[in-house]
């Protein structure tokens, strides 16, 4: 091989190495974005059906329950506005309280039932989780839109 | 007092700070030796005056000084005394002044340990580091003051968070901390080179140690912090893919590519241009990471408030940082053409294929972290990236890293006959698949994942075995014993690193594919089976500790009716903050971890317990420990030292004549 068609054939392969690695990189992307959605969004129908997404609000005071088992926790989380029946098998994060904010990611069932298969709570006494916040603002944003 | 003697100290250390960054610059730039010989004396006294400052800050943690608000937020009259001390960089303020801290500490192991640097380099050097060192030190001051009174003082104090009350915390911020900071004195090698315009294979060889170590340093931060989150999160997880995580993954990438440039810059002369790229964006992703962590965009255990103004100025400093590197970098550029040219069958050709991976491996995780805060940022909705996305990205990139990275050690500098290679190489490949496939079946999980990644830690160990057998049979008829002796340290460090990876590789591969987990209601007597263990729930008893109450349950844990071990998890509330938590016991073998946590009580008497079954987790971290010893050894090879020597006075001579 000429030192020309050799080094042709280096650059060559190190971009179709780039190309390939950027494509998986951008699939794998476009697959596993998870996306966020109020209670309020929800409860219009916007969240999408099948797919994993996260809802975030307070967790309502008096929602939490075990079922017989002792191991399903049924909940609801409301951003004040809206409420979302929440269904989690599994241990709960030390700091999950109701009252208090959460984010749980999972599927919506066809009656409405969320099954959440992660329950992320804050990490600190002091500090409510982003999303959590947001939903509840939006909420009360929206509320005052409509009472003007 | 103390705490006005500790601020004003800081001030001093800003002033000090100032006179390292101008002065050395400026007498580099006229060649006079008087200016360059201050950056010595500054950066020392400098360090002088910020211990002064730390000492006086964490004099108010342990006297409960609760009228410095710091101490009143992260401290309490009854914390252990370690937490008491490990409370003070829990936190934002204390974290900044620990980060301008290891800078300042750096910066003076370089004046100690590279004394025979060309003086006008030195003075950049340590010009460049005065910069940065400015930057934090006025960040701390003006934003986040730590010394800042409580007026009235506060009766108690709010204790430190009980998560970050753990051994492991009181390690890794400063070894975390010391590798992303280390970072800048490679940073600082890469600037002063491009302002001298001589990036040569001296300068590599000057910088190359200090980057290793700095890698060194955040390889164990890495992995400290990483097994924190296994043991104190509950739950048996030891990577999250979560933000904060991945600021400090981004560095370590990257920096792993650096460090393999430097190699081919030091030996061959070439990469250069790319290598410098590396030493800037290594260190841009340290600022970057110090940035996501610190200004609050992501919550989480690191986010400790949310100052907008905080965040904007570590964003200001991250874009001069990269601006101004970058516009030097393009003024420079024309002169870095050249190097030694190869051909495609070679070291220098195999190093760039595994360079150019770890950067795309970097680049994906950068998306994955950054687009979600992007499209908030614009309010575009809000997405999070979970671990699905990394997964999937990485493992088809690492495997090419891995299995590259076992058949560069066997290929010529500048070029090799590709046939050799194979020839050389065919049987282990082999013999790895085969492995691969067997282990599968035989621990009875075969899947695509599993047989890769058993297939890649078998291509890692035997590689690794017929690598040393080869460089053993370089001199024939000499006692093994002095051959092993007579191979340079920097050898034993790229093998012991590379054969950390395969280790690594064993563990996450088995953990991912035989991983058990249960979570079930157990009552006094009652038992439960998982992975061939027997666990039988004895009672739980109140017991009080320091500054918390907790629960503690007692479980038996057998195997074919012999008992292996007693665990003891505990639900604890701290007492201050009213904060549950729990605190997880664990049976640590070699080839698998019993892990338990206790959940909630349900009835009186019944309790939530989860059990965690974790083959060969150790093994995560033991390969962490291989790759950490490699770069030690790495960074001590014996030459460096001598050929620094040798080059620094040729250059000496050199610049006098």
């Amino acid at each position: 091989m000429k030192p020309r068609s050799k080094r042709l054939l280096l650059v060559g392969g190190a971009v179709a190495l780039l190309v390939g690695a950027v494509a998986l990189v951008l699939t794998a992307f476009q697959q596993n974005l998870v996306f966020f959605h109020t209670p309020s969004e929800v409860a219009e129908g916007k969240a999408p059906a099948g797919r994993t997404f996260r809802v975030g609000g307070m967790v309502e005071e008096g929602s939490v329950r075990r079922e017989p088992d002792g191991l399903t926790v049924r909940f609801a989380i409301t951003d004040t506005a809206k409420v979302i029946p929440v269904s989690y098998r599994g241990t709960l994060p030390d700091l999950f309280q109701e009252g208090k904010g959460a984010v749980v990611q999972g599927t919506l069932d066809q009656d409405g039932l969320f099954r959440a298969s992660e329950v992320l709570a804050k990490h600190d006494e002091n500090y409510m989780p982003i999303e959590a916040q947001y939903a509840v603002d939006q909420a009360q944003k929206a509320a005052q839109t409509v009472q003007h | 007092m103390i705490p006005e003697l500790g601020h004003f100290a800081l001030i001093l250390a800003l002033v000090l700070s100032l006179v390292q960054a101008i002065v050395p610059m400026v007498g580099a730039r006229r060649n006079r030796m008087a200016l360059m010989a201050v950056g010595r004396p500054a950066a020392q006294g400098q360090l002088v005056f910020i211990v002064i400052a730390f000492v006086c800050l964490t004099w108010a943690f342990i006297e409960s000084d609760f009228s410095v608000r710091l101490a009143a937020a992260n401290s309490h009259t009854d914390t252990p005394l370690i937490y008491k001390i490990t409370g003070v960089w829990g936190n934002h303020e204390g974290s900044l002044l620990l980060w301008a801290m290891s800078l300042s500490m750096w910066t003076v192991a370089v004046t100690v340990f590279s004394r025979n640097l060309p003086e006008a380099f030195m003075a950049r050097v340590l010009g460049v580091l005065g910069w940065i060192s400015v930057g934090f030190i006025s960040f701390t001051l003006v934003t986040s003051n730590p010394f800042e009174r409580l007026l009235p003082g506060a009766a108690q104090g709010r204790d430190l968070n009980p998560l970050l009350q753990d051994p492991g915390m009181i390690i890794h911020p400063p070894l975390l901390y010391m590798g992303y900071v280390g970072f800048s004195v490679a940073f600082a090698f890469a600037i002063a080179a491009l302002l001298t315009g001589r990036l040569d294979a001296a300068w590599a060889r000057w910088s190359r140690p200090w980057t290793i170590i700095a890698w060194v340093f955040l390889t164990a931060g890495i992995a400290v912090g990483s097994g924190w989150a296994y043991y104190e999160l509950g739950w048996g997880g030891w990577w999250f893919w979560d933000p904060v995580e991945n600021a400090s993954f981004m560095p370590w990438l990257l920096g792993t590519a650096l460090i393999h440039s430097l190699a081919v810059t030091e030996k061959r002369g070439a990469f250069r241009s790319w290598t410098v790229l590396l030493a800037i964006g290594t260190f841009s992703l340290s600022l970057l990471g110090t940035f996501l962590v610190r200004s609050g965009v992501i919550t989480s255990v690191h986010a400790f408030a949310t100052d907008p103004t905080r965040g904007l100025y570590i964003l200001a400093l991250l874009v001069l940082v990269i601006g101004i590197s970058l516009v030097l970098f393009a003024w420079r550029a024309p002169r870095l053409a050249g190097g030694g040219s190869f051909g495609l069958v070679s070291r220098e050709a195999s190093l760039l294929g595994n360079n150019v991976l770890l950067t795309v491996a970097c680049a994906a995780v950068l998306l994955g972290t950054l687009y979600p805060l992007f499209l908030d940022a614009l309010n575009m909705g809000k997405i999070s990236v979970g671990p699905p996305y990394f997964e999937a990205t990485f493992v088809p990139l690492m495997t090419p890293v891995v299995i590259l990275m076992m058949i560069g050690p066997f290929v010529r500098w500048k070029g090799d006959d590709g046939g050799r290679v194979v020839r050389k190489l065919a049987l282990s490949a082999l013999a790895s698949v085969v492995l691969g496939v067997a282990i599968a079946f035989a621990i009875d999980h075969v899947s695509v994942r599993t047989v890769l990644g058993l297939a890649l830690s078998a291509w890692v160990v035997l590689t690794s075995a017929q690598l040393l057998r080869a460089r053993l049979a370089e001199r024939p008829g000499v006692a093994a014993l002095v051959r092993l002796r007579g191979i340079p340290s920097a050898w034993w460090g790229m093998w012991l690193a590379h054969l950390g990876i395969g280790v690594f590789v064993i563990g996450v591969t088995m953990v991912g594919s035989l991983t058990a987990d249960l979570d079930v209601k157990m009552s006094e007597g009652q038992t439960a089976g998982l992975a061939g263990y027997t666990f039988t729930f004895r009672g739980a008893t109140e017991r009080a500790g320091p500054n918390y109450d907790a629960a503690t349950a007692i479980v038996d844990v057998e195997r074919n009716g012999t008992r292996i071990a007693t665990l003891t998890p505990e639900k604890r509330v701290y007492r201050a903050q009213r904060m549950p938590m729990t605190e997880s016991s664990i049976d640590v073998g070699p080839f698998r971890d019993i892990y338990l946590s206790l959940g909630e009580q349900v009835e009186s008497g019944a309790w939530v317990v989860s059990i965690h079954y974790r083959p060969f987790i150790l093994w995560i971290w033991m390969g962490c420990v291989l790759m950490g010893l490699g770069g030690i050894f790495a960074a001590s090879d014996r030459r460096y030292r001598r050929l620094a020597e040798r080059t620094a006075t040729a250059t000496n001579a050199k610049h006098a004549g």
